[in-house]
């Protein structure tokens, strides 16, 4: 059966809304399954209230080997038969409109809330749950029992409920429970752009500023019709780039400590902070707050500033150097790290996983290469992959993505485009949806704005890396012992923020 | 073995002076405490409309800005919007308060120094365990807490230690503007700390919810789910300025 054509775009571009082709749900479904035999992967599927009251669904799907990014919009039926099932990739996407909307994907395997929204967010639904109680998965046997953990947990972390299902010291099941974050974001950017809207953008995943502005403003720069100048792409290119530097070298430094290797977890928590106070060199701000602005951004680089950058940034090669090789280096942290916590590649595409995780189950994604924008549309970044999927390889491919970003920053910092680093932001055009993707240091970042008849945002949908990769963790604990969690849970360090928004 | 060792020497002795010797030097764009310098030569209100969070007002009978560090995210919109340069950011880090009315700057207002918490300095001073609780928290305040554990800050030489059970803590830190969502959990565990305990809210949404202030889903901050003892601004605080409101409530760092 011949399917209807999606709308075709690209990555950091606007289009116009009647553009994209409104189908049955059926027809939708087909063509999304269709299309996944061609390796193309669900990245976000906001969902609105037409004029008419209707609520309408919109597949946006990115298909990694033409760099394309691909639209359909159904209305949806209530109940819709549910497309987990035959394309698993849906089944947090399902869970959300279900969730937010208050229909039901009739056949969906686990449906659940996932963020718990409070009654004043939950478009007039007479009863919410309240937060963290749901039907939950249930063992039953013989020495078996169930471990809760959470919502606020031993160390300084954000809070998440775990309950494990186990038999004797063997995970069978995690189930997780999120929601407890949840602040609002998507509901508060309605309306906008604003004067908060670049703020969220920067708090609604704080470890992820430069990832998350930067995906906000290539949708409003897309919907403005502007182009930012490439000595601004270069800074933001560097932003992000010591933001992935500084979490995975913070990431390694958590992971040794929780097989008890406290040198390397010593060193790496101090050179951290070395990688965080070049981003407050730029900017002033330890997470790069105030950096990255609609145009370009905020702040330049003057010479001495760049040399400086160049000398810490040779100062940190050679201390992260030291300190990462010697635990790779260590028997005992080795057998410790290999065959925990594996995820096969063929689980990790099912499921939609994306970034650091999925790379180490041996897909090779990333959106700096396969749908390349800002200054990675001229230089381009190696992607780093491992294939035994477990939290060695989750530790590895960090290792080689510092590496990797390391080169990069120094190529940028040396040859440096001339040129301004911001302009004017005209008003957004009216009626356009634009896509933007960005590799942020978890993994894919996917931002849908749509504007409205005056050009103001009639929704913006947010889809952290963390979205599709909680569940990735729970099947990652499967047949592990209880007391590898923390590493598990280290391997993939998930937002909690980011995912409940 | 070698290698540990030559590691180890090639890693150096890395935890700062401060407080027997300098603090860290901070960068030179690092927006700190802000300064009102002077009085408003005409009326604008520029900055007030220029504050994504209301966090400054003008003062009626000085007719000069008023900001509110507790609600301000340094952002320095203010500031560049002023056209006479009268807000200004400076270098200085140290922010924290005891009490909602220091947090505000004004032209002539000096930095109240939090006044050493009675409770805190006598059975505190020399050791402190808190429980953290992030509540909506971005994961950056929480972030820039974490890092006083680490050797560069190591905040255990001060008997300052962030355990794993309210039942072993003395107090609270809390970061996030308390969403509806956490609000129970946060309150359970204030309940489980025992008396005599203290509260400590860290960044602009812990003391007045911050960029999420107004939102339905949260609460304004702490304040109004259990009692507060110190102030500590930003967005998030630097280290430097968490370290040194901790220091400044048990009495180790003074003046």
């Amino acid at each position: 059966m011949s399917s209807p054509e999606f709308m075709k775009t690209g990555n950091g571009e606007a289009l116009e809304r009647d553009d994209v082709p409104v189908m049955d749900y059926r027809d939708l479904c087909s063509t999304i399954i269709d299309k996944k035999a061609d390796g193309v992967r669900i990245s976000a599927m906001p969902a609105w209230r037409t004029k008419e009251g209707g609520l309408r669904m919109m597949a946006v799907l990115s298909c990694p080997v033409s760099g394309e990014i691909l639209m359909g919009a159904c209305d949806v039926p209530d109940p819709w038969p549910s497309l987990t099932p035959d394309f698993p990739a849906v089944h947090w996407f399902e869970r959300e409109i279900a969730e937010t909307w208050h229909v039901k994907p009739a056949g969906h395997p686990w449906l659940k809330p996932i963020r718990f929204l409070p009654a004043d967010d939950s478009n007039g639904a007479e009863t919410t749950p309240p937060i963290g109680v749901t039907d939950f998965f249930s063992i039953q046997g013989e020495e078996s029992h169930e471990v809760a953990v959470g919502p606020v947990h031993a160390g300084i972390i954000e809070p998440g409920h775990f309950r494990f299902l186990c038999h004797g010291e063997e995970v069978y099941h995690l189930e997780i429970s999120l929601g407890y974050q949840h602040r609002g974001i998507e509901r508060a950017m309605v309306g906008g752009p604003g004067p908060r809207s670049i703020h969220y953008m920067e708090t609604l995943a704080g470890d992820t500023t430069a990832g998350h502005s930067a995906a906000y403003c290539m949708a409003v720069e897309a919907m403005a019709g502007i182009h930012v100048p490439p000595r601004a792409e270069a800074i933001r290119a560097i932003a992000a780039e010591l933001e992935r530097t500084a979490s995975h070298i913070g990431d390694i430094g958590a992971l040794a400590g929780d097989v008890g290797y406290l040198p390397t977890m010593s060193y790496c928590g101090r050179i951290r902070g070395d990688v965080l106070n070049m981003t407050a060199l730029i900017c002033g701000n330890r997470f790069g707050r105030s950096l990255i602005r609609p145009s370009g951004t905020a702040y330049d680089l003057e010479r001495e500033r760049i040399e400086m950058l160049i000398s810490r940034l040779n100062t940190v090669e050679k201390d992260v150097k030291s300190a990462v090789e010697l635990m790779f280096n260590a028997p005992s942290v080795l057998s410790r790290f290999e065959g925990i916590g594996t995820l096969s590649a063929e689980t990790a595409g099912d499921i939609g996983l994306v970034g650091v995780a999925a790379r180490a189950s041996g897909l090779e994604c990333d959106i700096r290469r396969d749908f390349p924008y800002g200054i990675y549309r001229f230089a381009q970044v190696y992607t780093s992959t491992w294939n035994t999927g477990d939290c060695f390889a989750r530790a590895y491919v960090r290792w080689l993505e510092i590496c990797a970003s390391i080169e990069f920053i120094r190529e940028l910092l040396l040859e440096m485009p001339e040129g301004p680093v911001s302009g004017d932001v005209p008003p957004l055009k009216e009626n356009m949806f634009a896509v933007s993707m960005v590799e942020g240091w978890r993994g894919e970042i996917c931002h849908v704005a749509a504007t409205d008849s005056k050009g103001q945002f009639e929704f913006y949908k947010i889809v952290d890396p963390s979205f599709h990769n909680w569940f990735g963790l729970a099947l990652a604990l499967r047949n592990q012992q209880i007391s590898d969690f923390p590493l598990c849970n280290k391997s993939f360090n998930l937002s909690y923020c980011g995912h409940d928004l | 073995m070698l290698n540990y060792l030559k590691t180890r020497i090639k890693q150096k002795y890395r935890t700062m002076a401060f407080p027997d010797g300098p603090p860290p030097e901070l960068p030179d764009r690092f927006a700190g405490r802000p300064l009102v310098n002077g009085t408003c030569k005409k009326e604008c209100s520029l900055c007030v409309s220029a504050c994504p969070v209301n966090a400054v007002r003008i003062n009626p009978e000085s007719g000069g800005p008023v900001i509110d560090t507790g609600r301000c995210i340094f952002c320095r919109d203010c500031a560049e919007s002023c056209p006479e340069e009268i807000i200004q950011f400076t270098g200085e880090y140290s922010l924290s308060a005891s009490s909602p009315e220091d947090l505000l700057v004004q032209a002539g207002s000096q930095y109240n120094v939090p006044a050493g918490n009675e409770l805190a300095e006598k059975l505190f001073s020399r050791s402190l365990k808190l429980r953290q609780v992030s509540a909506g928290g971005c994961n950056a305040c929480e972030a820039d807490t974490n890092v006083l554990g680490t050797l560069a800050w190591d905040i255990g030489r001060f008997g300052i230690q962030f355990v794993a059970s309210p039942r072993h803590a003395d107090g609270l830190l809390i970061t996030g503007p308390v969403t509806e969502n956490m609000r129970a959990a946060l309150k359970k565990t204030y309940d489980a700390v025992p008396d005599p305990k203290i509260v400590i809210a860290v960044g602009a949404c812990a003391i007045s919810g911050g960029i999420y202030a107004g939102h339905p889903e949260q609460h304004n901050g702490a304040k109004d789910i259990v009692p507060v003892d110190l102030y500590i601004p930003g967005c998030p605080p630097h280290p430097m300025t968490i370290l040194d409101g901790l220091l400044r409530f048990i009495g180790k760092v003074k003046g």
